[in-house]
């Protein structure tokens, strides 16, 4: 008879390893060298820290509205920053040169952005429609009291779409309903026509007589998922609205020119709305068709590949600053004389397409190390090509390419300052049109300084959040 | 044809019928001439030493692989270029893994649940019902929130095989569905897989677990290099091998 084995229970790990004095043993004093270092980094911080602090804190102007305040200072001998300088120029750094009247359309696009993005880009924190239906309903709120009635209802409207669309339409999809494929498909045209014919009319009564068209096709695209796809979560709704209504809506309102608002032409545009507005469009065009490129370059078909081997591979050749003088220099060569392109369109278009070469290669790399049995487990289920992309590929390939893809967006970001090349005024742009201000010379480091910290708070942002984004989904757990 | 026909399969009527197969990768032969005919609910073991071809075979039957040579018909569907056909096969057939191929970005319920939903187009509630119901029949109806990273081979593959079933598959390929498990955990598979024999699926099995083919398999096919050296029910296979090549390998294989 074998005796009963018990495993031993586990002890606690000894007390010198943890606790924040375990912490300061194991990373600030763990031997001679790294005690040393320790203590010359504390001596460096030392010396700088107290003269910064001073000089942009205690020492700085901080209240005033006038160079006078900032010179009397001066000259009492504690010279420190003139923040009066940025405080008076705020509002150019934020808007450029947009009408000042207009501004609230900007500060609308924004805040619509975020609130429509929130949900997206935080799943962990607003998890369940009744905290999603709440959130709806605080940001409406917030909104009324900053737009007005128009601005909470249409708010309300778009944030609670997606969770109203689901339990709408049921798990099948609307057409499921016709037995017949060829009847199905006939009427799911006919209503998508019909959809969008209906939009252009209302739009045109509405006055938005140059909007109509754009707003015929995105209905004609959300019918199109209602009808085919319909099998859909709110989560994919909320894509799906981000990328056909609210870029419909932002352009408008930031334009103008229809619904009664004045036009407001591109060159108007500028600051730190220029920066969000670049950046924002590159990531959001850059990504997906990166991702095209990058299933271009692997694919079987050799056109395919070799038309994205050639793109990728041309664009990593050049510099994005010679993108940008083709986009505004060279291509209205080759147009016709009465066709006329806007400017920050055209930077816009080349820098999508430059950064989606990068991305691509990012992707591809992801794609490389997704194991084979993945895709052959796909197949074997039945999984067509861009089914299994789109559910059981991309979603894996992403996750895995998170710190590559936070790289590139960081880069757009800051890249977008390239534009001051072709003559917009970006929030760097902006800076330095401010120092050369006759009013306000002199005053060049407290602008760059400025411009510094924005573009630092919206980097550190993304990289924070790209960190949250891996922790979310745990990607470090899948293979092993 | 190699041998006749053992008379349990002539009484049944073919599913998959192979005829003439050939497959070369560049120049490496790997598939020479097979012609093999597969009876509806019938159990077909096919062993082999590694490089015989035997994976290959088998992953040839749903298209994972193309042959060069030869006819492979599945259930009346001829396998050609034709994706249609293709998608076909693979609804009818259901394949097992060594390395189980769980998607590991979703949990193992939605494991169960994304190809009826997507593929099958079955409503959301009525395929987590399914996937609950097969795995209750594996064991592991706990396991339903847990991601595939989170659960033991053993566990797994049973995961792997319930995902199968939720598709309704009419014949299940299994490519060493236990080689990469640790000893302790084959036995566990092994009996869902006896369990999922009884209940009259069709089922190829490529494998080195020799119990299992003699309990569970009605024929048993052995290669080596690319060809079926002889098949034969598993009393006939195991204790009158018909050439020595046979003989060999099961000597080497059962006598550890």
């Amino acid at each position: 008879m074998p005796q009963t084995w018990q495993p031993k229970p586990p002890t606690p790990s000894p007390s010198y390893s943890t606790g924040w004095l375990g912490w300061a043993r194991k990373n600030l004093f763990s031997s001679p060298g790294n005690a040393l270092l320790t203590l010359l980094s504390l001596a460096v911080l030392l010396a700088t820290l107290p003269p910064m602090l001073r000089w942009g804190l205690w020492d700085a102007t901080w209240l005033g509205d006038s160079r006078k305040i900032c010179d009397s200072a001066a000259q009492d001998g504690s010279a420190g920053a003139c923040w009066v300088f940025i405080k008076v120029r705020l509002e150019v750094f934020l808007y450029g040169f947009y009408p000042e009247a207009q501004r609230w359309r900007v500060n609308f696009t924004l805040a619509l952005l975020g609130l429509a993005a929130l949900p997206i880009l935080a799943p962990t924190l607003l998890r369940g429609t009744l905290r999603q239906a709440l959130f709806a309903l605080a940001a409406a709120l917030l909104m009324l009291f900053t737009f007005g009635v128009p601005g909470a209802v249409f708010t309300a409207c778009y944030l609670l779409a997606p969770l109203a669309l689901p339990p709408l339409l049921g798990q099948r999809p609307f057409l499921e309903l016709f037995a017949g494929r060829l009847a199905g498909a006939i009427t799911g045209i006919l209503l998508t026509g019909l959809a969008a014919l209906l939009l252009y009319l209302a739009a045109g009564q509405a006055g938005g007589g140059g909007a109509a068209g754009p707003i015929a096709v995105a209905g004609a695209v959300l019918a199109v998922f209602l009808l085919f796809i319909g099998r859909l979560t709110a989560g994919a709704w909320r894509w799906i609205l981000l990328f056909t209504v609210y870029p419909l809506v932002g352009f408008f309102l930031l334009v103008g020119n229809v619904f009664g608002l004045p036009l407001v032409e591109s060159h108007f545009w500028g600051g730190l709305f220029l920066t969000l507005v670049v950046a924002g469009t590159g990531m959001a065009t850059a990504l997906p068709i990166g991702i095209l490129l990058a299933l271009g370059r692997r694919s079987t078909l050799p056109v395919i590949k070799t038309l994205c081997v050639f793109f990728i591979e041309f664009v990593r050749g050049v510099p994005l600053v010679s993108v940008l003088f083709m986009a505004s220099v060279m291509f209205p060569l080759f147009l016709p004389e009465n066709v006329t392109f806007d400017k920050l369109l055209r930077a816009l278009i080349g820098i999508a397409f430059f950064y989606a070469a990068y991305m691509a290669e990012v992707i591809r790399g992801g794609l490389q190390a997704i194991p084979k049995g993945q895709f052959e487990a796909a197949m074997a289920l039945g999984w067509p090509y861009w089914k299994m992309m789109a559910l059981i590929i991309m979603p894996q390939t992403l996750r895995l390419v998170i710190p590559g893809l936070a790289n590139n967006v960081l880069s757009l970001l800051k890249d977008t300052t390239l534009v001051a090349v072709i003559g917009l005024l970006d929030l760097l742009g902006v800076a330095k049109a401010s120092m050369a201000d006759p009013e306000w010379l002199g005053f060049t480091k407290e602008a760059y300084i400025f411009a510094a910290l924005v573009f630092w708070v919206f980097c550190f942002a993304i990289s924070r959040y790209s960190v949250y984004l891996e922790k979310t989904y745990h990607t470090s757990q899948h293979y092993n | 044809m190699t041998t006749p026909a053992p008379a349990a399969t002539t009484a049944r009527q073919p599913i998959i019928t192979i005829s003439g197969v050939n497959k070369w990768y560049n120049e490496f032969h790997v598939l020479k001439d097979i012609n093999l005919q597969v009876g509806r609910g019938e159990k077909l073991v096919i062993c082999g030493p590694s490089g015989s071809g035997k994976s290959t075979l088998i992953r040839c039957i749903n298209r994972l692989e193309v042959h060069q040579q030869g006819r492979i018909v599945v259930d009346g569907i001829e396998l050609t270029n034709d994706v249609k056909r293709i998608d076909q096969v693979r609804r009818e057939t259901g394949m097992l893994f060594q390395n189980f191929n769980l998607f590991p970005h979703l949990t193992v319920l939605e494991n169960l649940t994304l190809s009826p939903v997507w593929i099958r187009k079955m409503p959301l509630k009525e395929a987590q019902e399914l996937a609950f119901q097969y795995l209750q029949r594996v064991k592991i109806p706990d396991l339903a929130h847990k991601f595939p990273g989170q659960c033991s081979g053993g566990q797994q593959q049973r995961v792997a095989i319930a995902r199968c079933l939720c598709m309704n598959p009419k014949i299940m390929l299994f490519d060493e569905p236990t080689s990469a498990l640790d000893p302790e955990m084959i036995k566990e598979v092994l009996d869902v897989m006896i369990d999922l024999a009884s209940s009259g699926m069709t089922m190829l099995c490529v494998t080195h677990e020799m119990g299992f083919a003699r309990t569970v398999a009605d024929r048993v096919v052995f290669m080596d290099s690319g060809e079926i050296v002889e098949e034969n029910d598993p009393q006939t296979f195991f204790n009158h091998p018909k050439f020595d090549r046979t003989a060999a390998f099961l000597s080497q294989i059962l006598n550890h």
